[in-house]
């Protein structure tokens, strides 16, 4: 006989899962200090008064559902998750259905969709779940037929009886097995035996994303719902010095309007907020609004100025070192054989296509909130301490996410939503238009690399880098400034640095009010380009083929393997003379990846670029069809940060507003993408971001093979080369 | 305000609004069909297509009262049950990633198979390269337009 609690837990879990009727619950949680998560019933949970992490629910009618405590935003974790459940559950992919996760640390720790984390954070924990639930109804099977378990075996959502044929559904099977206790340990699958993870199965989520069911942040809706835009000080750290909202409220349709504020980072983003009926009315209250700005100073902040201050700072500034070996300063000052460079890479806007927007719902001390997020255990946290509620009274709801690429991982947007609503009491939600979501920020920081390299022979002898730029770290209230940015050396192969004597990599921080974070491979997105196509150069000081000059270097065998399969598929060693070939390779959240690209000159004598390969190292994966689309769409990425567009600064603002002058790389301007994936016994690397980093370097090494100009700044135009 | 007829997915619909409301915030906030996405209100990223009279048109930019008494089919009309060849083709190249962008991408393609059965690289790039995929599943979209026009060219020899 269970505990009333015992039950009432149950019927929690069955209440938030969807499911109906008695079902077997098996989640993990983190007992404190421990490394591991472990495996526990709902049941058991409740007892020892612990949450569940992630977990898988059984009904009495076999269905399964997970809870996603990740965002879905396109990297694909609607699929590849239930695909690594249902490889060891034993279970059909349609017998699976996938809910959204509320946003909470406590229940689900981590659930920033960042890092290109999803899988390579959870993967081995989520096999183990699935193959305990898997041996748990196994195990009840057998008791009930009174046989040894080592006799039956389990088969899509059924346990069968080998000698005899005696089959159960998984369904029937599910209150005997809640009665029984985890496995100390469970036996996985090797990956050769795998039936379901490593196949290309279609998306789940596809069906959905091509007839317009898929429901976004923008198309989500709550009774009564307002919708408000904002008019925000253009320029950073600006104030509001005062409002005239007359004309606004004479627009038909419009409710409020009022000043608002949103946190970003260290400081609040001032604004005025005019809340209608609808949106089309927000936005037509919003062009009659006056605002009268203070501009506090920041009118004078350029591109030129950040630029120059960031050139100037490696003689200037003071550098912060991060990793050293030997004495590179040495080694150049007295070699022979010695190059230096410097590369330039901008400022950019994350502009996913769908807008940011999020709703919120302010009402007796707690508030709810609906939307496109990428960190909603952040965003719960966060806002809550902002609104001075307990995270508790915070309830974070996930829609699916048109685009993230790191921005939706802000709270800024979230925070506004509850300011508003606070201040109206109503559920409203609030809409940024392009221009907002392009002009606010927070960007990619641009960054400057000056990289000296010393050669010994066809050796790299002395190895050195000097980054200037703004440090992301550096924006958060109460940050040490004086603190170097460890990031410097992301997209590195550091495996290089075992054959290189003399090596230093520092950086000179920049301070500047614009705010600046995450982007699609982070600091790997500008440092790829700089380490690439100095190792390029080096190269060719060299004189050397740039892939074998590589391959020298590095003793790892896991390179080479890269490095052989990119010379194969390629065609790197017959490569014709007519034809322009870089490479590049780069490490990024524990995925390697190397790129090919070939340029020709196109009749009218402008560069073109023909064709690109990829080969991806990632280790262990799910779905091959979703790591190729991840590879393709960071190039795809990529490419537009490298020849298409760049946010600039002017009078302390943004100057790219929209589309038509933050111009994006468009379909005929994209070549064939032929991507490759290593099979190894690695552990799982990231998908959804490491294959951004080499590309704009395989494509300025090809530029430079086929032309002899070197390209070190970057965004450049591939009609004036 | 003026009380305008739509005729929205082969229904009449009336609406009451503002004649300058872009048809877009009509069919997404009055109509509620929200499979048609905003993505930049100046018609540069293809986010807002849908059909009038069978012609792809960027619903960000149209007023409603333009729309008036012409055929618009959004992506919601192109088929409901993801049978029409363009949807099957997306379904089988795994065209989406995020997905916001592809309803345009969708409709611009429907339009072009429509007008072209066999479209050529070239057609392809003529008639999609107003629209913006920021997931970058260009490569996918090409040859899924080409296996939309074999499904649809299979579909009409069968009769």
């Amino acid at each position: 006989m269970k505990t009333s609690k015992q039950n009432i837990s149950r019927r929690n879990f069955i209440k938030l899962s969807g499911l109906t009727g008695a079902a077997f619950t098996l989640g993990f949680y983190f007992p404190a200090n421990a490394k591991e998560a472990k495996i526990i019933k709902a049941d058991d949970a409740s007892v020892l008064n612990v949450e569940l992490n992630a977990w898988i629910s059984i009904d009495t009618s076999g269905k399964v559902t997970i809870i996603n405590h990740r965002s879905e935003m396109g990297q694909g974790s609607f699929q590849s998750v239930p695909q690594i459940i249902a490889e060891e559950l034993e279970v059909d992919m349609n017998d699976i259905n996938i809910v959204f996760a509320q946003g909470s640390q406590t229940k689900y720790g981590s659930q920033i969709t960042g890092g290109s984390s999803t899988i390579r954070g959870s993967y081995q924990r989520l096999l183990k779940l699935s193959a305990s639930a898997r041996e748990m109804l196994i195990e009840s099977a057998a008791r009930q037929w009174k046989v040894e378990k080592t006799e039956c075996y389990a088969e899509r959502g059924h346990v069968i009886h080998k000698p005899s044929g005696k089959k159960l559904h998984y369904g029937a099977l599910v209150e005997e097995a809640s009665k029984l206790q985890p496995p100390a340990q469970v036996e996985l699958k090797r990956p050769s035996d795998y039936k379901i993870i490593r196949k290309p199965l279609p998306r789940q989520d596809t069906p959905l994303k091509t007839n317009g069911t898929a429901i976004f942040g923008l198309d989500k809706k709550i009774p009564g719902m307002l919708y408000a835009v904002v008019e925000r000080n253009p320029r950073f750290l600006g104030k509001v010095k005062s409002f005239d909202d007359a004309a606004a409220k004479a627009v038909p349709g419009v409710k409020h309007v009022i000043p608002v504020k949103m946190r970003v980072f260290s400081h609040d983003r001032e604004g005025v907020a005019v809340v209608a009926d609808n949106l089309w009315s927000a936005m037509q209250g919003r062009k009659a609004l006056k605002v009268v700005w203070d501009d506090n100073g920041f009118e004078h902040h350029s591109t030129e100025q950040l630029y120059a201050k960031m050139n100037e700072s490696f003689s200037t500034g003071k550098a912060l070192s991060f990793k050293t070996k030997g004495d590179a300063g040495a080694a150049y000052a007295t070699a022979s054989k010695k190059l230096e460079a410097v590369y330039e890479t901008p400022y950019e806007s994350h502009s996913c296509m769908e807008p940011l927007n999020c709703i919120a719902h302010f009402k007796d001390n707690k508030l709810e909130i609906w939307g496109p997020i990428q960190g909603p255990d952040w965003v719960q946290k966060d806002v809550a301490d902002l609104m001075g509620l307990k995270a508790d009274d915070v309830t974070v709801n996930m829609t699916f996410l048109g685009g993230g690429f790191g921005r939706k991982a802000f709270l800024d947007y979230p925070h506004e939503a509850a300011v508003i609503s606070k201040a109206i009491n109503a559920p409203v939600q609030v809409v940024w238009s392009r221009e907002d979501d392009m002009t606010q920020g927070p960007f990619r920081p641009g960054m400057v690399y000056q990289c000296r390299g010393v050669l010994d022979g066809t050796r790299m002898s002395s190895f050195e880098t000097k980054v200037a730029g703004q440090n992301m770290g550096h924006q958060n209230p109460g940050a040490n400034k004086k603190s170097y940015n460890s990031s410097i050396t992301e997209g590195f192969l550091e495996t290089y640095l075992d054959s290189i004597p003399n090596y230093s990599f520092s950086d000179v921080p920049l301070e500047s009010p614009i705010p600046v974070m995450w982007w699609r491979s982070v600091y790997s997105s500008t440092n790829g380009f700089a380490f690439e196509s100095f190792i390029d150069e080096l190269a060719v000081a060299a004189a050397m083929d740039p892939l074998a000059f590589r391959r020298q270097h590095l003793w790892n065998g896991r390179y080479h393997d890269l490095i052989n399969k990119l010379e194969e598929v390629s065609g790197w060693k017959s490569r014709s003379k007519n034809a322009g070939f870089g490479v590049a390779i780069t490490e990024c959240f524990n995925s390697i990846v190397g790129e090919v690209v070939k340029v020709s000159k196109a009749t009218d004598g402008k560069i073109k670029i023909d064709k690109i390969w990829a080969v991806m190292d990632c280790g262990w994966y799910v779905n091959p069809d979703i790591v190729k689309a991840q590879v393709e769409g960071s190039i795809v990425m990529a490419h537009g940060a490298a020849v298409k567009h760049a946010t600039h600064f002017k009078d302390g603002m943004a100057v790219e507003r929209n589309f038509d002058s933050y111009k994006m790389s468009r379909i005929n301007e994209i070549p064939e993408i032929e991507v490759h994936i290593m099979d190894n016994e690695e552990k799982a690397g990231g998908v959804g971001e490491p294959a951004l980093p080499p590309f704009t370097a395989a494509l300025t090494n090809a530029i430079f093979d086929l032309t002899g100009k070197r390209i070190r700044k970057v965004p450049f135009s591939l009609d004036q080369v | 305000m003026a009380s305008i007829t739509l005729k929205i997915n082969n229904k009449e619909v009336s609406v009451d609004v503002d004649p300058k409301m872009p048809l877009l915030w009509v069919l997404r906030d009055v109509a509620g069909l929200t499979g048609t996405k905003y993505g930049c209100g100046i018609s540069q990223c293809g986010a807002c297509t849908v059909h009038l009279d069978g012609n792809p048109m960027r619903s960000c930019i149209l007023p409603v009262s333009a729309a008036a008494n012409k055929s618009i089919t959004t992506i919601e009309g192109l088929s409901d049950d993801n049978s029409h060849p363009v949807q099957q083709a997306w379904i089988t190249e795994q065209v989406p990633q995020c997905g916001y962008c592809q309803s345009g991408q969708i409709m611009a393609a429907a339009a072009l198979i429509k007008r072209i059965p066999q479209p050529t690289d070239k057609d392809i790039d003529s008639a999609m390269q107003g629209h913006i995929c920021r997931c970058g599943t260009y490569t996918r979209i090409r040859k899924a337009i080409k296996t939309a026009s074999l499904i649809s060219t299979q579909k009409a020899s069968k009769g």
